[in-house]
């Protein structure tokens, strides 16, 4: 157990995975190398920036297989993954475990809804790297999926779901997504039910791997101290023995929400946990660049930010308030999350509607844009400061595949946003009239209401 | 070539590459009025990271005043007068940087990330409210309600969060690790403005700090910004905080704690010295090792034997910090899996240890333990948070910023019997505390509030 400082007012981590790119000046992006890109033998798309600072490399693997794939076997996709580094081959767990930490290497995998990776951070001396870079090519081609392995993780994952059981806030996370997305596959819960996961066989998680973990369904981003040459061996090497495969269709595009919905969720919790959102947009969706910037208005800029001065500041009612837009490769949700203690729940929630709906109709204050602005165009060199951050960044580039100038172009979009661009983006695309609201805390009797259009926040 | 051998050849032949790629060297200087400056030059990207760190946190507080370090900390973005409230952190942002703050047991520390050009943004705003501060009451009273949320968040409604809480207010009896960094909610809900007043005046000054610069920066330039923004204020006359010796432990404790939950939890905690606590400089630096030997990635003891092998855990693992300022716990932790028991579990735990007191762990152990130091340590080049953590930390605990400049050959020299000799003086039974998470349906716990249900009728 070790002591983690408390940080006072954390900004949600946006960056990675969801993590919008940004580029301020012509200086930085002289310092930000460009991107290089090529096709494996296989037809693997690879992503590469050269960082020869330090000795080190960091590569990530991201494929076509999260839990929107899973289909009638939620918790498929992840427990597949998590299995991938637990035997491969004639190599058994341990064997792996000892191939990689004895070399100093790491290696981390997982899953969310649109996609599964697997990582490896490891010394580019080639008598270090180049057993990590075995392990994890095998690992990805040939992994055993062991009985035991199976029976073992699988339980592992029951017990994750007794974790979340006594999560008011993951509570709250998966009854969002549930009423957010209904019918569509993103309703999925990724870490699967007790009922899903114990129906998983050896068969389905063999079958769902031979299906995702192809060529035609993988990406590969690159950062470290590589020569091209030595990058395109090291691409190779990790994923030029994937089979081609098929690549697998894109989700369908979600529905939006037809009415407004309150759900409440009893729970022995002194806070109450509160979440209020719709769908929101895609990842290529015109409209996420004034969405985006309207929103660190809003609720994306720590205590600076409209939420964060009402909610906390204002009235002391909560730690942490904030509103984000997920971009997904379909439509992701559009969320407002706070905490308070049970008995401030209305006043709170009241707050948050008020704020979300003044927001919508008068869009962003001109200063408070442009001040947003200038934090996210001047955040930009932060945010690629390091290995490791721009690893992240080049996964998003990379899963997306997102054009190589995306940077540059991102910039010029976003320093061209107007106020009345920022505002009638967020009317259009924001309905304040038809929100999920979930409450998960103490106290509550469960239920579950429609609402007629127009009542929320009354 | 024997397996064994080969592995320490591999570690003998990391050390070597690791010895070209050592971390840029700190310069090190004093204001007059006792201020410490640290920077550490990295030219990778147009950034910097700049920290000031205070001798200040939950460790230093008295009974009845709990949290306070916290509470202040989080006061300190209320404004001074030239400025106001909120504008602090309005003006970062606005800057494109992003800032925050932590409170440890033994420090409290304020950052901000900037574009390099701005550093002094960051000096001049850090500067101002080291020594003017305003603290209003109503901002007081406001911030305690946060506070009051964050320990809800963070504490009261994480049944392994609660055990661990209790569990180190029962494993330490007079020293103040006893108490958690947030507080009790009784001291949060009760602590004034004068005694925050207080606190802030006692703690914050120059010669009570240590400014940490870390990135894209020359560090004459850092000086002469440090020089201008720091140098005039005054510096206070410190009392040292009051001795915290932990009384000896003369026998296993064990507490249980019963609360909503669906997963059982078990915590061991043995009483371990750090860097500045150890009779022999060595005995931390072993208890590193055998910390890796447990629990140092997926090849460790751990997760070889207790989650893969017996299968008796659903996780478990290890943890030890060589670089707090008093006596700390070593802690072995985790969650039996479904059909095992917490007491399964502590038994797999125990016997672990007790292998570690009997036997010497083997070379081939021991070389991986040396190959993932090794590595981390390029790793950790990569953030400059990080390396300014680090810095911080040694600094502000006493033990000075360079005492882990040689931490990779320290590690190095450490031998299989001297992990067995701590596993044998300090991972005894009389220095254990046990801590086990009984949990209670989640449907069971409070009678419905009034409130709740009178606003359910009115809806």
């Amino acid at each position: 157990m070790r002591i983690i400082p408390i940080m006072s007012h954390c900004k949600p981590l946006l960056t990675g995975i969801l993590g919008v790119l940004l580029l301020l000046a012509s200086s930085l992006a002289a310092a930000v190398p460009p991107i290089q890109n090529w096709r494996t033998a296989n037809g693997v798309p690879v992503y590469f920036i050269p960082a020869p600072e330090l000795p080190m490399m960091d590569a990530q693997m991201l494929f076509n297989a999260g839990s929107v794939r899973d289909g009638a076997r939620p918790g498929l996709a992840k427990l597949t993954n998590a299995l991938l580094e637990e035997g491969a081959g004639d190599w058994s767990a341990d064997v792996i475990a000892d191939r990689l930490d004895r070399v100093g290497a790491r290696l981390s995998a997982g899953s969310r809804r649109d996609s599964a990776w697997v990582s490896l951070r490891s010394l580019t001396d080639p008598r270090y790297l180049q057993p990590a870079v075995e392990t994890v090519a095998r690992l990805l081609r040939e992994p055993s999926f062991a009985p035991d392995a199976v029976e073992r993780v699988r339980k592992q994952m029951l017990t994750g779901l007794q974790e979340r059981a006594q999560s008011p806030g993951a509570i709250a996370q998966d009854a969002f997504f549930t009423a957010l997305y209904g019918t569509h596959p993103y309703a999925i819960p990724p870490e699967g039910t007790v009922a899903s996961l114990n129906a998983i066989t050896r068969a389905d998680i063999q079958d769902f791997h031979r299906r995702h973990y192809t060529a035609a369904n993988a990406v590969v981003a690159l950062v470290g101290d590589l020569e091209r040459s030595a990058a395109e061996q090291l691409a190779n090497a990790l994923v030029g023995g994937l089979p081609k495969g098929e690549a697998v269709p894109p989700p369908p595009p979600p529905s939006p929400v037809p009415a407004s919905q309150t759900i409440r969720i009893p729970h022995p919790s002194s806070q109450s946990h509160i979440l209020i959102g719709q769908i929101g947009v895609n990842r290529a969706d015109p409209d996420y660049y004034a969405l985006y910037l309207g929103n660190h208005v809003l609720g994306g800029n720590g205590l600076v930010s409209q939420l964060s001065q009402e909610i906390r500041e204002k009235r002391g009612l909560a730690y942490g308030a904030y509103s984000a837009f997920s971009p997904m490769r379909q439509a992701g949700p559009f969320l407002i999350n706070l905490q308070t203690r049970n008995d401030q729940v209305d006043t709170a929630l009241q707050v948050a509607q008020t704020t979300l709906r003044e927001f919508t109709a008068n869009g962003p204050d001109a200063q408070a844009l442009e001040e947003a602005r200038q934090n996210i165009t001047g955040g930009f060199a932060l945010d690629l400061a390091g290995n490791g951050k721009l690893a992240n960044y080049l996964g998003v580039i990379a899963f997306h595949q997102l054009p190589l100038d995306y940077l540059q172009n991102y910039l010029g979009i976003m320093n061209g946003i107007t106020l009345e661009q920022a505002r009638t983006a967020w009317q259009r695309r924001v309905q304040p009239d038809k929100l999920i609201t979930i409450i998960v805390g103490g106290d509550q009797p469960a239920q579950s209401k429609p609402e007629p259009a127009g009542s929320t926040g009354s | 070539m024997p397996e064994s051998i080969h592995k320490l050849l591999i570690a003998a032949l990391l050390s070597v590459a690791s010895a070209a790629f050592a971390a840029t060297p700190v310069h090190e200087f004093t204001l007059a009025n006792g201020l410490k400056v640290l920077v550490r030059e990295d030219h990778r990207a147009p950034v910097v990271v700049s920290q000031i760190w205070y001798k200040v946190g939950s460790s230093y507080e008295p009974s009845g005043l709990t949290g306070i370090s916290h509470l202040l900390e989080h006061l300190m973005f209320k404004g001074t007068p030239d400025v106001p409230g909120g504008e602090f952190s309005r003006l970062i942002a606005a800057n494109g940087g992003d800032e925050n703050a932590f409170t440890s047991r033994d420090y409290t520390a304020y950052f901000q990330t900037l574009e390099k050009e701005r550093l002094e943004l960051s000096f001049r705003l850090e500067a101002d409210r080291m020594r003017h501060l305003l603290l209003k009451p109503e901002d007081v009273a406001k911030e305690a309600q946060v506070v009051a949320e964050e320990r809800r968040l963070r504490t009261d409604d994480q049944p392994e969060a609660l055990t661990q809480e209790q569990f180190s207010a029962a494993a330490y009896l007079t020293s103040p690790y006893r108490n958690p960094i947030i507080g009790w909610m009784q001291d949060i809900q009760s602590i004034t403005p004068d005694e925050l007043n207080r606190w802030y005046r006692q703690w914050y000054a120059p010669n009570n700090a240590t400014l940490v610069v870390v990135g894209d920066v020359e560090p004459a330039r850092v000086r002469e910004l440090a020089e201008k923004h720091f140098g005039p204020l005054p510096p206070s006359d410190l009392t040292s905080p009051k001795p915290a010796v932990e009384i000896p432990q003369q026998g296993e404790r064990r507490i249980v704690v019963k609360t909503p939950a669906e997963v059982p939890y078990v915590a061991l905690g043995y009483k371990a010295p750090t860097l500045k606590t150890a009779a022999a400089e060595w005995e931390p630096y072993a208890l590193d090792v055998l910390d890796g030997i447990l629990d140092g990635g997926n090849s460790g003891r751990i997760s070889r034997n207790l989650v893969r092998g017996s299968q008796v855990a659903a996780a478990a693992g290890t943890g030890y910090s060589p670089t707090s300022r008093l006596e700390e716990l070593f802690v072995l932790a985790g969650n039996p899996a479904p059909g095992r028991t917490s007491a399964d579990l502590e038994r797999a735990l125990r016997a672990e240890v007790a292998r570690l007191r009997e036997e010497p762990v083997g070379a081939d152990e021991l070389a991986r333990v040396v190959a993932q130091v090794v590595a981390a340590d390029v790793y950790q080049q990569d953030s400059m948070f990080y390396q300014g953590m680090r810095l911080g930390i040694l600094e502000t605990v006493g033990l000075g910023w360079s005492k882990l400049d040689d931490y990779v050959q320290r590690i190095q020299a450490v031998t299989p019997e001297q992990v067995r000799d701590v596993a044998r003086k300090y991972l005894t039974d009389d220095r254990l505390t046990v801590a086990t998470l009984e949990p209670l349906p989640l449907d069971g716990r409070r009678p419905p509030a009034p409130d709740a249900a009178v606003d359910h009728a009115i809806r």
